[in-house]
């Protein structure tokens, strides 16, 4: 059992957990993923590394309600436990050298993309944070993000914080105007870090993005979490997260991301209806 | 007298056409009277071959003349002198390679029902005796067990009996391995596999899930604990893949997944259970080993109305055990022998709608002495499936091999040991099961663990010995 020490509500769909898993935090890096099981009976899914306090013995999480998975987890609160937390699993960003970045975080892709922020911050390297949401009720991690950038762009889709625009019209922007970059972090949804790779690939920018494919073990068991990167098959959970943008398979990734649609949606209706049940009981 | 019948009693099972629309166990066990009946097969032969044969030699003729003389729990103790997952091994040995091979009956009829009487000791045992684990006194010198499946549980046991104190690191959230992940439920109840794993923790043997060494410690981080010695039970997790067109469409499985999601994450149970897994109305498993009649046989319980083995070889070759396929073939599974995939097709949407094969007649054998699979000019075809299993075997995971300075391992990933200790390159480390030889049968893996265990107590005597 692992144990929830503190809960933020960072917007409507998007929770923070920090949970008390010291052996995890002692060797949590950059990158780095976890796998939970809520309860008995549960999934396990796998959720990026958000943060970890290696004093504290607490490793962060932030995720998005969109499965009847997550949306349980958001339902628990400081205090309640977690059945299963298994990590760090993956391997951890090669940040090392690197001098000038820009981070780009796509929705809840920003939540991923903080701990590289702040790493490269902290190694000294000059960052620059372009993230992008749907609307401005979804930003989440713009103070953060501050502190460990030189310089934050934050987009919105419906221009409703005054900033009109994905977050690929900033980063060509940025290009345009003469920024060099050792490298691109994209992280978020595929199409996003899809776009985002064409982009770089146009200008010759090195680009790592971070897959999350289905996975049930983590440990290179299942193979569920393949990904064709440079036209070999690669698994996300021993060999990635982290690939370069370049080279992988984002239309195969997307097609793959889908396949458990149909149960997904069994799985919310069941999850709601049992819900609903008990508000009648 | 012994009951001289050329044929085992046969034992009762679910009917085919129920049983392959449940998870529930194939077979149902022997009655006490018909366990007897069977044990008065046995000659007691002097010479013993059977034993020989067994990878943890079992002293079988003995134990069938206690049960032939009704003394169930007499015959349970004499099995446990040498194997501790009797209950295990009785539903999943390929007995016919073993020790039932050997049996002086098996040249003219059956060989006695070892297997089966085995099975109906540890089952009576569990049924009618609540055991008392007395405790072993500690030692004070700990042990560490990396995976908690066959090979591990056996090596923890063994050695918390000897007074080590026993920690099994295990990556999963249950212990049991290949046990509780790949084994399906109607071939091996998992209830049997934690009542297993629950007598192990009476003894004291402690069993920390969640740990993937290699990521949360290294081997030298543990040893640097205080751990003096350890033995790596990891198992051979990765899946090969065969790599042929359309492996990555939607609808194809490594037989690890398939498996995985069905036993250990209770898949059969969704949506009462989260995990979901996707059959189709046709489907073809890759393979001819025990692991594809489990995913050709589970995928039939769920709803697969065409369920087709595909192996390249002839069922002579097949390497899974005959019951197995026995049963594959009553419950309904089609098998296309001589057959090989070349590709698999997509829709549109990327979802699997056929697996195009080749059709092959053996040519000379080749190093296994089996008969190598030649294609056959102009004999492509289609099968229109929905779900494609690979079930082509798997190789050791890397994960302790990369993270350990000076383990030794095969370029295939095996790691190399010393074949009588057990002992790797890497003082006090000691390994053994699928980790080393590559996938194979459970009770390879106990024998190995059992060995190690041996070597490990020698190890420590002689480095910490009073």
């Amino acid at each position: 059992m692992y144990r929830i020490v503190r809960k933020e509500v960072l917007n409507p769909q998007v929770k923070l957990l920090e949970v008390s898993a010291p052996l995890v935090a002692r060797k949590a890096k950059p990158g780095q993923f976890v796998i939970l099981r809520v309860y008995e009976g549960g999934e396990r899914i796998p959720l990026t590394i958000a943060d970890y306090d290696r004093n504290k013995g607490t490793v962060t999480i932030i995720f998005q309600e969109v499965g009847k998975t997550t949306k349980l987890l958001g339902t628990l609160n400081e205090g309640d436990n977690v059945l299963d937390f298994v990590g760090p699993l993956g391997v951890a960003s090669h940040l090392e050298g690197i001098q000038k970045a820009v981070v780009i975080g796509g929705g809840l892709g920003t939540a991923i993309a903080y701990p590289q922020a702040k790493e490269l911050h902290h190694m000294g390297a000059k960052v620059d944070a372009v993230i992008g949401f749907r609307n401005k009720d979804l930003i989440i991690l713009e103070e953060e993000l501050k502190v460990v950038s030189d310089r934050l762009f934050v987009t919105t889709d419906d221009g409703s914080n005054g900033n009109k625009g994905f977050v690929t019209d900033v980063l060509e922007k940025l290009i345009n105007e003469g920024n060099q970059y050792d490298v691109a972090i994209a992280i978020g949804p595929l199409v996003m870090m899809k776009a985002v790779s064409e982009l770089t690939k146009k200008y010759g920018i090195k680009t790592i993005v971070s897959m999350n494919p289905v996975m049930i073990d983590g440990t290179g068991m299942c193979g569920g979490c393949r990904v064709t990167v440079g036209g070999e098959i690669k698994f996300a959970c021993v060999d990635g997260p982290d690939f370069d943008g370049h080279l992988v398979d984002f239309d195969e990734a997307i097609r793959r991301q889908s396949m458990y649609k149909e149960h997904e949606k069994i799985a919310c209706q069941e999850y709601e209806c049992k819900l609903g049940g008990a508000f009648h009981a | 007298m012994p009951n001289m019948s050329l044929k085992k009693v046969a034992i009762p099972e679910q009917e085919p056409h129920v049983r392959n629309k449940n998870f529930l166990e194939v077979a149902l066990g022997y009655t006490e009277e018909m366990a007897k009946e069977e044990a008065q097969r046995c000659l007691n032969c002097k010479h013993r071959p059977c034993v020989s044969g067994c990878p943890v030699n079992v002293k079988i003729p003995e134990f069938i003349q206690l049960v032939a003389e009704g003394d169930f729990e007499g015959a349970y103790q004499k099995i446990k002198e040498t194997n501790s997952l009797p209950a295990v091994c009785g539903r999943v040995c390929p007995q016919e390679n073993q020790c039932e091979k050997y049996c002086v009956r098996a040249k003219k009829g059956e060989p006695v029902g070892i297997g089966r009487l085995e099975r109906f000791v540890a089952d009576w045992h569990m049924q009618n005796v609540r055991e008392k684990i007395e405790k072993p006194t500690s030692n004070g010198i700990k042990v560490a067990v990396i995976g908690a499946g066959p090979a591990g549980l056996t090596c923890a046991g063994d050695l918390a009996k000897l007074g080590y104190e026993v920690t099994i690191f295990e990556a999963f959230h249950t212990p049991g391995g290949v046990l509780m992940y790949g084994i399906p439920e109607f071939r091996l109840p998992k209830e049997i596999v934690k009542k297993e794993i629950d007598l192990l923790k009476e003894m004291g043997v402690d069993i920390r899930t969640n740990m993937v060494i290699g990521k949360v410690y290294s081997i030298d981080e543990l040893m640097a604990e205080g751990y003096k010695a350890v033995f790596i039970g990891t198992g051979a997790g990765l899946p090969s893949f065969m790599g042929i067109p359309g492996e990555n469409l939607n609808g194809v499985y490594s037989a690890n997944e398939f498996l995985t999601r069905i036993n250990l994450m209770k898949a059969y149970q969704f949506p009462e259970c989260d995990t979901p897994v996707w059959v189709g109305r046709r489907v073809a498993v890759i393979g001819g080993g025990n692991v594809a009649m489990d995913a050709a046989r589970s995928a039939k319980r769920l709803g697969a109305e065409d369920v087709y083995i595909i192996y390249r070889r002839s069922e002579a070759e097949m390497p899974a055990r005959l019951e197995e396929i026995h049963h594959a073939k009553e419950e309904g599974i089609q098998f296309k022998l001589l057959t090989n995939p070349i590709a698999i097709l997509g829709n549109d949407n990327g979802w699997v709608r056929a697996i195009e094969c080749v059709e092959m007649e053996l040519g000379e054998p080749d190093e296994s002495g089996r008969r190598r699979p030649v294609a056959k000019k102009g004999s492509e075809h289609e099968i229109e499936v929905e779900t494609v299993i690979v079930a082509i075997g798997q190789s050791p995971n890397p994960l302790i091999k990369s993270t350990t300075e000076g383990l030794k391992t095969h370029s295939w990933g095996g790691i190399i040991v010393d074949e009588a200790t057990g002992a790797t390159s890497k003082e006090g480390v000691y390994a053994g099961g699928d980790a080393v030889t590559g996938a194979a049968t459970v009770i390879l893996a106990m024998g190995a663990g059992k060995a190690a265990a041996k070597s490990i107590h020698e190890y420590l005597q002689k480095k910490h010995g009073k």
